[in-house]
């Protein structure tokens, strides 16, 4: 609740009115009490407001009493809960994407179904391969945390990561295991290991109730409903994500030591890909322009130094400055950037529509009390052009730092 | 033209909307590459029935026959498939990711590099150059991403909708091609004994649950813009300090390369 003082009229109202039943309740407190002899003590000092040149102030008109009392804010935390799994009957795995190195909105409802599933005897257990950067692992229902060390999983290794699990598989025996099917990585890692495992897994399941899990089937025009099997791919909005209560988020370690292997596919690293040529609506990082772009020239010259792709708002496109199908918003294309950057955007509801399955916003503007800046989760107060020209340089003088290393 | 064997596995698809058998949207891309990359010298080969017609619209893509493992419907295709992948010369397994009809789990070319022991490439985009047993392939990845691997020969890989569009099918060379069936053994399919196919139920949409206590949370759930602060703003900062801190961001989420 805001820290704002409302006046309430109806209270007003109440405290001038003497004949309301409530009047007494609305009079402000501890003015008058029974004292300890049955006499009526008065507080004389308890009585006005102090007005606006510091003056004590009494109006008897009622007016000023009604709202006078601070109303208390509800602004302490609510700590929820700790669920705590001391002994597990069984585990449930989970092994989220951790797209960008945080649980994304399918890791959660994954982890929702984990721990529906888990009730309260199972423990959920999240795999994490190499680090991450999520700081909500409790609140999303992680009992325990298995988490590898980075090196021999960075990059593309997935007969690694499917060894990894199939230890992990030895050491628990968990009753499910649950991956996001999703392409990002989910789907092709929880295909690997149920083939690895030789169990039939459910796919593209989009729920589990009492043991039958139903997923799609097919071209989605059917479902296949069958006994939840051990593997589960699970779709997007499989279950609601935990929101009520705290987990212990305890370390889980392996017994065995991984042994290591010969990978039969080598990843060469990712292939450099002109980002005008994605279409929008997948573009992972975009930079943005609107009105507040003065130098598109210059804009242009930082999109392509930072790697992005380009979109804009309604007004840079009416201009002229960008075609229709940059448009970012309500008439535009809705995208899902993981980064969005907006450039002397103010943030017209139309936009923020467009740009509201966006995870990290950034804005530079001149204006610190535009929309745009309530969004974002980094804003820069300045001069669009001078920040852009400050970016290229500094990602011009990190690239060729990166350059200098690698030589 | 790289001097690969290449086989091209084929399933019967169904359209989206009537459900009408037709060519597979992903194996025809399958056999697209496949086309690119072998040519004349592609293999496509389905396990099934040799009477569908549809098979015959992979034909028509330019292919002179299509070997048919025959089957009746519901059996197990990954056995027969992987008895003859393993006795043919294959180097290059191309299949779609998932099927129209039937489970469509996906799982078929997970299942036939296990029992083969190849690796796999999942979402092949091209195939740049072999030599030596050995391939550089493209991988597609999400958003538009492409990723450079290196894969020994022979192996299995899966193309999905970034692989090049299929095609058209021409009637002509459809009419005219062959389709070759050949006696194998049957495998039942133990899936249905435990699962059955029901038309898909629409998927309940997620309500927006408010869990307010009090009338003032619910109005303010209700009536909330843009969730406001938590942001970070740099104000009076020099232009250098405000991309440093923007070019720290763009850093930690990976998204400079
Ligand atoms: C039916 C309808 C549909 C619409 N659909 C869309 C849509 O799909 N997409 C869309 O984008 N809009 C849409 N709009 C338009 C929308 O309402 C806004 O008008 C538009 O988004 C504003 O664009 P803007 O933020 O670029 O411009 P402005 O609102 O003019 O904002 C410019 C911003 O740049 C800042 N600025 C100015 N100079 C500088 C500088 N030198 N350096 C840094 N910052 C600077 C200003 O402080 C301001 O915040 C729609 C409108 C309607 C009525």
């Amino acid at each position: 609740m805001s820290e704002i003082i409302r006046r309430d009229p109806r209270v007003e109202w109440i405290a001038r009115n003497r004949l309301h039943p409530l009047h007494a309740a609305a009079q402000p407190a501890a003015v008058s009490w029974m004292g300890p002899n049955g006499v009526i003590r008065k507080n004389p000092h308890g009585v006005g407001f102090i007005g606006p040149n510091g003056l004590k102030r009494i109006d008897r008109s009622g007016g000023q009493q009604g709202g006078s009392q601070k109303r208390s804010t509800a602004s302490a935390v609510v700590q929820l809960p700790l669920h705590v799994i001391e002994q597990p009957a069984f585990h449930i795995v989970v092994v989220p994407d951790m797209v960008g190195g945080r649980l994304s909105a399918h890791d959660k409802d994954l982890l929702g179904l984990a721990h529906k599933l888990a009730g309260s005897d199972g423990a959920v257990v999240a795999v994490i391969f190499g680090e991450h950067k999520e700081n909500a692992l409790d609140c999303n229902g992680v009992d325990r945390l298995l988490q590898f060390e980075a090196d021999g999983f960075s990059g593309y290794a997935p007969e690694a990561r499917v060894l990894a699990l199939a230890a992990l598989e030895r050491q628990l025996t968990p009753r499910h295991w649950l991956l996001p099917d999703s392409r990002t990585g989910g789907g092709e890692l929880g295909r690997r290991l149920a083939a690895k495992l030789g169990v039939r897994p459910a796919t593209r399941v989009w729920q589990v109730a009492d043991g039958v899990s139903s997923g799609r089937a097919g071209a989605g025009r059917e479902d296949l409903v069958q006994q939840a099997p051990r593997v589960v791919l699970a779709a997007v909005e499989c279950a609601e994500p935990v929101s009520e209560t705290r987990h212990e988020v305890r370390a889980l370690a392996l017994n065995e030591a991984l042994v290591r292997h010969i990978p039969r596919i080598q990843d060469l690293g990712a292939v450099a890909v002109d980002p005008a040529q994605i279409p929008m609506a997948e573009a992972e990082f975009i930079l943005s322009g609107g009105n507040g772009v003065k130098d598109w020239a210059l804009f242009h010259q930082a999109a392509a130094a930072l790697g992005a792709t380009e979109g804009a708002s309604r007004v840079a496109v009416d201009d002229g400055y960008m075609g229709r199908e940059r448009q970012v918003g309500a008439s535009g294309i809705w995208v899902t950037a993981r980064v969005y950057v907006a450039v002397g955007i103010s943030g017209a509801i139309q936009h923020l529509q467009g740009i509201g399955a966006c995870d990290k916003v950034v804005a530079i503007n001149l204006d610190p009390t535009c929309d745009m800046i309530k969004r974002a989760d980094l804003s820069v107060i300045g001069e669009s052009a001078a920040i852009l020209q400050a970016l290229i340089e500094r990602v011009a003088a990190y690239r060729q730092g990166g350059a200098r290393d690698a030589a | 033209m790289t001097e690969l064997n290449i086989v091209a596995l084929v399933s019967v698809g169904a359209h989206p909307l009537s459900g009408r058998p037709r060519r597979a949207e992903q194996d025809a891309r399958a056999v697209e590459l496949g086309l690119h990359l072998a040519g004349e010298r592609l293999q496509v080969l389905h396990a099934g029935d040799p009477q569908q017609e549809a098979l015959r619209a992979y034909l028509g893509m330019g292919l002179n026959q299509l070997k048919i493992l025959e089957q009746p419907a519901h059996s197990d295709a990954l056995p027969v498939l992987a008895d003859y992948l393993a006795d043919s010369s294959a180097q290059l397994v191309l299949t779609g990711s998932q099927a129209e009809t039937g489970e469509g789990s996906g799982m078929l070319p997970f299942l036939l590099a296990e029992q083969l022991g190849w690796p796999l490439v999942v979402g092949l985009a091209a195939v740049e150059q072999v030599s030596d047993g050995v391939a550089q392939v493209l991988q597609a990845l999400p958003r538009g991403q492409r990723r450079r691997l290196q894969v020994r020969l022979p192996f299995v890989a899966s193309v999905d909708n970034a692989a090049p569009t299929a095609r058209q099918s021409a009637f002509g060379p459809a009419r005219r091609g062959l389709l070759t069936a050949e006696e194998v053994e049957l495998v039942a399919d133990p899936l249905f004994a435990s699962a059955q196919l029901q038309p898909a139920k629409p998927r309940p949409k997620r309500l927006k649950v408010i869990k307010a206590k009090t009338g003032a949370e619910r109005m303010k759930a209700a009536t909330a813009k843009a969730s406001g602060g938590g942001g970070q703003v740099l104000k009076d900062v020099s232009p250098e300090a405000g991309a440093e801190a923007i070019f720290k961001l763009l850093l930690e989420e990976g998204v400079l390369r």
